[in-house]
């Protein structure tokens, strides 16, 4: 699920901070103390549980430690337990397949229909905000409803491809199409956010620069490569960079349709994590940690370029 | 010469609809099915008997968690803006140093996998004792709606009219009275919007209340449906009609505050 927000540009007028004698003045007071509330906030439910992910992944820790809080520190043993397990590199590789394999789909399915949509025809509003359906159910509803789907036996897209003479497929049950299903669910709920943020970049381009092409003889195809897509750069950029943030923290889609399995087939980072700390009987939260750990940091060195590109847009 | 290709477009741009909207379609049709019916081959394209042993099994077993989804959800709402907009307020209006920082945090939190945030509250929520309480759950969810909403907020404050405020000041009115009597009331379409996105993240949350709830007497609605998958028997009439329950907020919003939504969706991606 993808959402995005700019920082608010700053630009204003700004109250005088301090008198001559130096004393702060009331509105400075003011404007700290509507931020208390979110200080805490951010310190006590962001913060701290992120400080705990981390104090997790440098200890050795058990069920009892876990209550009691004496586990033995142990630097980064967890870590080097989680690249030397079986698990890593398949885990590296699957994240990589759905992360990529999703964003070229959704990207590429949203910039068409968006094309498709930018010139308003009878029925297009109504038919673009329908599209936002799969982007708004919840998650869990979108997974069991491709589950089934996509059963084996009973699902009803074998049965559509025995019409055709393909299949069946076991999409949900062999390791060679595990990972492909649930790319499949996942691109469906990502089209709709590229369409709609492609869509209002496509509205944003000056209309003149199209009359101007078509004056020039510009084709239709060639109105597409050498004005539209250039002028859409700065958004596709943007569009992207989010899109792969928010695909490297897919968890539930997966976990849902396929827990990760059959046989690991399907398991990324995110679902690696859950599995080693809450998925088992006896549960490895130390391991668990750095594997979130390890997410956290390629998600967000994502997303400090986000912050970058998106600056210098603002700036220009 | 344009009228054909108009009506060109609007068929086709149905047809994508309908392909895209299919699985809606089918979950609405499966949770129609018969259970004797479920292992058809091929499936009823249409529920041609159509049976309500699905929506029954709603009534008899998943109320409650609708109950604690609907708690949940209105509890987050309260949350979020008990949060977010004072502090909307500030960024916007009072600009205090140290608000960029600040803004910028906000942007970083949103980026943060839920399995990270799952795990450190689950160790915090243990030791604090409310590991499966409804205010638990509350807080954990609101975390993912309260930096968009600081953000939408304080996008919308910067854009009210300085004269307003002004007008305010002259008559006497202190920062609390201004944010209260005048900012909020202004802010009305962005707080909607807001309550809106709040609500359906934290109905829709599965993460969270696997972890922390999944063991309480307070189960939203997504465990209700994910314990119905897991049932050995799976009754797939039950588990859709659950699934078309669980999907009407987000019909409800759609319908009725389709503006807000896109403009929730794009806030930010694109200048206006």
């Amino acid at each position: 699920m993808s959402r995005i927000v700019q920082t608010p540009a700053a630009a204003g007028p700004v109250t005088t901070s301090r008198d001559r004698r130096g004393r702060v003045a009331p509105e400075r007071w003011a404007a700290w103390g509507f931020l208390v509330p979110i200080t805490l906030y951010l310190a006590v439910f962001h913060a701290y549980p992120l400080y705990r992910n981390v104090e997790l992944s440098l200890r050795d820790y058990t069920v009892r430690s876990f209550v009691q809080g004496d586990a033995p520190f142990t630097g980064f043993a967890n870590y080097l337990k989680v690249f030397g397990d079986a698990t890593f590199w398949p885990a590296l590789w699957h994240t990589a397949v759905f992360t990529a394999v999703s964003l070229a789909f959704q990207f590429s399915l949203g910039l068409a229909l968006a094309l498709f949509f930018v010139n308003n025809f009878r029925l297009s509003a109504v038919l673009r905000a329908l599209f936002l359906v799969p982007w708004l159910l919840p998650l869990i509803v979108s997974a069991s409803t491709w589950a089934w789907m996509l059963n084996s036996d009973s699902g009803v897209v074998n049965a559509v491809l025995g019409v055709v003479g393909l299949g069946p497929v076991n999409w949900l049950t062999s390791p060679d199409w595990s990972l492909w299903s649930v790319i499949i669910a996942n691109v469906w709920i990502g089209v709709p956010f590229n369409l709609v943020v492609l869509y209002s970049g496509l509205q944003a381009i000056n209309p003149a620069v199209y009359e101007a092409a078509a004056l020039d003889g510009a084709s239709g195809w060639q109105r597409f490569w050498r004005v539209t897509f250039p002028l859409l750069r700065p958004v596709s950029a943007i569009t992207l960079l989010l899109g792969l943030v928010y695909t490297l923290k897919v968890f539930d889609i997966i976990w849902i349709m396929t827990k990760g399995g059959p046989s690991g087939s399907s398991t990324t980072f995110a679902t690696w994590s859950y599995r080693l700390g809450f998925g088992n009987l006896v549960p490895s939260f130390g391991p668990g940690a750095a594997v979130g750990n390890l997410l956290i940091v390629t998600a967000l060195g994502f997303g400090l370029l986000y912050v970058r590109v998106q600056r210098r847009r603002e700036a220009a | 010469m344009r009228t054909p290709r108009r009506v060109w477009k609007t068929l086709v741009g149905t047809a994508l609809t309908a392909v895209m909207l299919f699985p809606v379609y089918w979950m609405v049709n499966v949770s129609f099915t018969r259970d004797r019916d479920m292992r058809k081959s091929p499936p009823s394209w249409f529920p041609a008997d159509p049976t309500l042993e699905g929506y029954r099994a709603v009534l008899d077993q998943q109320l409650p968690y609708l109950g604690t989804s609907l708690v949940v959800g209105l509890g987050t709402v309260a949350v979020t803006l008990a949060v977010a907009a004072p502090a909307a307020y500030s960024l916007a209006r009072l600009r205090p140093p140290g608000g960029g920082v600040l803004s910028f945090l906000l942007l970083i939190a949103q980026m943060v996998p839920g399995i990270i945030m799952a795990m450190g509250f689950y160790a915090m929520y243990l030791n604090l004792g409310v590991l499966n309480t409804l205010p638990g759950l509350i807080v954990a969810d609101s975390t993912l709606a309260v930096p968009f909403a600081v953000l939408i907020l304080t996008a919308f404050m910067s854009g009210v009219p300085q004269e307003l405020l002004h007008a305010a000041r002259v008559d006497g009115a202190g920062a609390v009275r201004t944010f209260w009597s005048i900012v909020l009331p202004v802010s009305r379409n962005a707080i909607i919007t807001v309550s809106l996105f709040a609500f359906l993240w934290a109905w829709s949350d599965f993460i969270f209340a696997s972890t922390l709830a999944g063991g309480g007497d307070h189960q939203p609605i997504t465990l209700g449906i994910y314990r119905y998958i897991g049932n050995n028997n799976q009754q797939w009439n039950a588990i859709m009609a659950t699934a078309v329950v669980a999907s009407i907020p987000a019909a409800v919003l759609l319908v009725i505050a389709q503006r807000y939504v896109t403009a929730g969706v794009t806030a930010g991606a694109v200048k206006d």
